[in-house]
C-alpha cells in the first residue's frame, strides 16, 4: 500500500493496524525476554539488589493492606454466617477465600500499583535520559540489565508476598474470630488447614508466579518503549498500572477456570 | 598520508518525511578533533548515533576504524563499541548509582579479571585527570551540569576509547565551565590520545577544541576546513550568520 493510501484508511481500521502492531511488538518483547533469560552474562548481583527493592520495600504496605484485608473480610462474612448459625464455620470461610484469591490478587494489585509504576517510571525516565543510550554504547546488554533482572525479580518475590500477606490476612482474621468467638489459635488454625488442599496452595502459588511475571514485564515493557520526553514517563507509569491490574483480572479468570476443571475431574 | 579512523560517504537518514541527512561525506582523521558544527535539529547528533550503532542510516556507508557499521551483527559493534567512546549532551549519569558506580558498570562488565584494587586506581585516576577526585560517593543528583560532564566524559574514558565522541558538550553551561569543558576535550585528545569527533552549535568550543570543522547545514555539509579557513570571511549567508551571531550579537 502507498503512503498515500494509507493516510485515507479510515480511523478504525488504523486504530487496529496499531492495536495489532503495538501486540506484536509486546510479544517480541515477551519473546526476547525468554531469549536473553538464559543467555549469559547474568546480572545476579542486580537481580538481588531488585529482589530486596520490590520485595522487603513492599512489607509495610502489605502487611498493613493484608492485616486489614482480614479483619474486613471476617466481620463482613459474620453477619451471614450468623443467621444461619454458622460462625463456627468462620476460619474455613476465610482460610479459602484469602489463599485461593484474595491474597494474591490484593498482593497483585498493590503490587502492581507500587511496583509496576516504579519499574515503568525509572525505565521510562532512563529512557527520556538517554541512559539506556548509554549503556548500549557502553557494550552493554540493557534489556538484561534492566529488564531480565527487574521481571526475574517480581516473579519471585510476588508469591513471597503472598505467602506472607495470606498469613497476615489470617492473623488479622484470627484476631476478629477470636474475640468475638472466643476461639483459641490452635483451633482457628488446625480450622484453617484442614479447609485448604495441596491444589489451593499450588493454585495460589503458580498464580502469583504469573501475576508477578506480568507486573514486571508490563512495567519493562511501558517504561522500555516510552516517548515524548518527560510526559512520557508519566504515561509510562500510569500504562504500567492500569495494563497490569487487567491483566492480573483476565489471568485470574482463565487460572480460576483451570483450577476448577482440575477439582471436577 | 594521514589514517582515516572514520570514513563516511554518501550517508542519508531521514525521519519519516524529513531528510535529516543527504549524502553526508566526512572523514576522521587519526589524533584529531574534527568539530560538526550545526543548528539545532540539523541533524548533527543523528550522525553519531549512526557511527555507535544507536541508530541505522538509510543508504551510504560508515566505516570506522576499518569496520563497516551497518554490516556489523550485534557482537561485533559491541566490540567495536569499546573502542569508541561517547559522551551525551545530558551526561546520561546512572541516576541511581554512585560515581562509582557509574564508573564501575562498563569496566566490570567489559573487562574482566580486574581486581577491586585495581578498578578503585583506574576510577580515582581518572576522576582526578578531569578534577573531581572529591565527588566519587556522589549520586549524580549532587553534582552540577559542568560536574555532571566531566564525570560523564571519565565514564567514557574508562574502557580507554581509541574514538571520542562529544554530544554538544558545552550546552546549557556557563562560559567559564565552557572553557573548562573545551580544555577537558584537548587535555583527553593528549593525555590519552583520541581522535574526536566533538557535535556544537557553540562556536567558541569550535574555534578553542577543533583542528578542523564541518558545518552541516540543510542536511549537508557546506564547509570543511580549520577554523580560519571557514569564518570568519565565510561567504554562504548561512555560515556568516552563524558566526554573526556567536561572535557578534552574543
Amino acid at each position: 500500500m502507498t503512503e498515500k493510501a494509507a493516510d485515507r484508511k479510515p480511523l478504525l481500521s488504523k486504530k487496529i493496524d496499531k492495536f495489532f502492531a503495538g501486540l506484536a511488538d509486546a510479544w517480541n518483547f515477551v519473546l526476547r525476554f525468554f531469549k536473553e533469560l538464559f543467555v549469559p552474562p547474568y546480572e545476579f548481583k542486580e537481580v538481588i539488589h531488585q529482589c530486596y527493592r520490590i520485595g522487603v520495600e513492599s512489607l509495610p504496605l502489605i502487611s498493613l493492606t493484608g492485616f486489614i484485608v482480614g479483619i474486613v473480610f471476617t466481620n463482613q462474612s459474620r453477619p451471614s454466617l450468623a443467621e444461619f448459625g454458622a460462625t463456627s464455620w468462620l476460619p474455613s470461610l476465610i482460610s479459602i477465600a484469602v489463599v485461593r484469591a484474595m491474597g494474591p490478587l490484593v498482593t497483585a494489585l498493590i503490587a502492581a500499583g507500587k511496583v509496576g509504576s516504579s519499574i515503568g517510571a525509572e525505565i521510562a525516565s532512563m529512557k527520556v535520559t538517554e541512559q539506556i543510550d548509554a549503556m548500549e554504547v557502553s557494550a552493554t546488554n540493557p534489556f538484561k540489565f534492566l529488564v531480565v533482572s527487574r521481571v526475574i525479580a517480581t516473579t519471585l518475590m510476588i508469591p513471597l508476598l503472598v505467602m506472607y500477606t495470606d498469613f497476615v490476612a489470617l492473623i488479622g482474621s484470627f484476631l476478629s474470630v477470636n474475640a468475638n468467638e472466643m476461639v483459641s489459635m490452635t483451633t482457628f488454625f488446625v480450622q484453617v488447614f484442614e479447609s485448604i488442599s495441596f491444589l489451593d496452595i499450588t493454585s495460589s502459588i503458580l498464580k502469583s508466579l504469573l501475576f508477578g511475571f506480568t507486573i514486571g514485564i508490563v512495567g519493562c515493557y511501558k517504561g522500555y518503549h516510552s516517548s515524548k520526553g518527560t510526559e512520557g514517563v508519566g504515561r509510562a507509569a500510569n500504562a504500567a498500572v492500569v495494563m497490569a491490574m487487567f491483566l492480573i483480572f483476565i489471568e485470574e479468570l482463565l487460572v480460576l477456570q483451570i483450577v476448577n476443571a482440575i477439582r471436577a475431574f | 598520508m594521514r589514517e582515516k579512523v572514520v570514513e563516511i560517504r554518501g550517508l542519508e537518514k531521514s525521519f519519516g518525511d524529513l531528510d535529516v541527512l543527504k549524502d553526508v561525506n566526512l572523514e576522521l582523521y587519526k589524533g584529531e578533533n574534527l568539530v560538526v558544527l550545526g543548528k539545532s535539529g540539523s541533524g548533527k547528533s543523528v550522525l553519531i548515533k549512526i557511527m555507535v550503532g544507536l541508530l541505522k542510516q538509510d543508504s551510504g556507508s560508515m566505516n570506522v576504524l576499518g569496520r563497516e557499521i551497518s554490516t556489523l551483527k550485534t557482537k561485533e559493534l559491541n566490540e567495536l563499541r569499546l573502542r569508541i567512546g561517547f559522551s551525551f549532551q545530558n551526561s546520561a549519569l546512572y541516576d541511581s548509582m554512585t560515581v562509582r558506580e557509574n564508573m564501575e558498570f562498563p569496566l566490570v562488565r567489559n573487562v574482566k579479571n580486574l581486581s577491586k584494587k585495581e578498578i578503585t586506581m583506574k576510577i580515582e585516576g581518572l576522576l582526578d585527570s578531569v578534577g573531581l577526585p572529591q565527588s566519587i560517593n556522589q549520586m549524580p543528583s549532587e553534582l552540577s551540569g559542568g560536574q555532571k560532564k566531566r564525570i560523564g566524559v571519565a565514564r567514557t574514558l574508562i574502557l580507554e576509547p581509541e574514538i571520542m565522541l562529544y554530544d554538544e558538550p558545552t550546552a546549557g553551561l556557563d562560559p567559564i565551565t565552557c572553557g573548562e569543558l573545551n580544555a577537558l576535550i584537548n587535555q583527553v585528545k593528549d593525555e590519552y590520545n583520541t581522535s574526536s569527533i566533538v557535535i556544537t552549535h557553540d562556536l567558541t568550543c569550535a574555534k578553542d577544541t577543533g583542528d578542523r570543522v564541518a558545518v552541516l547545514l540543510d542536511g549537508e555539509f557546506n564547509a570543511v576546513g580549520t577554523f580560519e579557513e571557514i569564518f570568519p570571511n565565510a561567504e554562504d549567508p548561512r555560515i556568516k550568520s552563524f558566526y554573526d551571531y556567536n561572535f557578534i550579537n552574543s
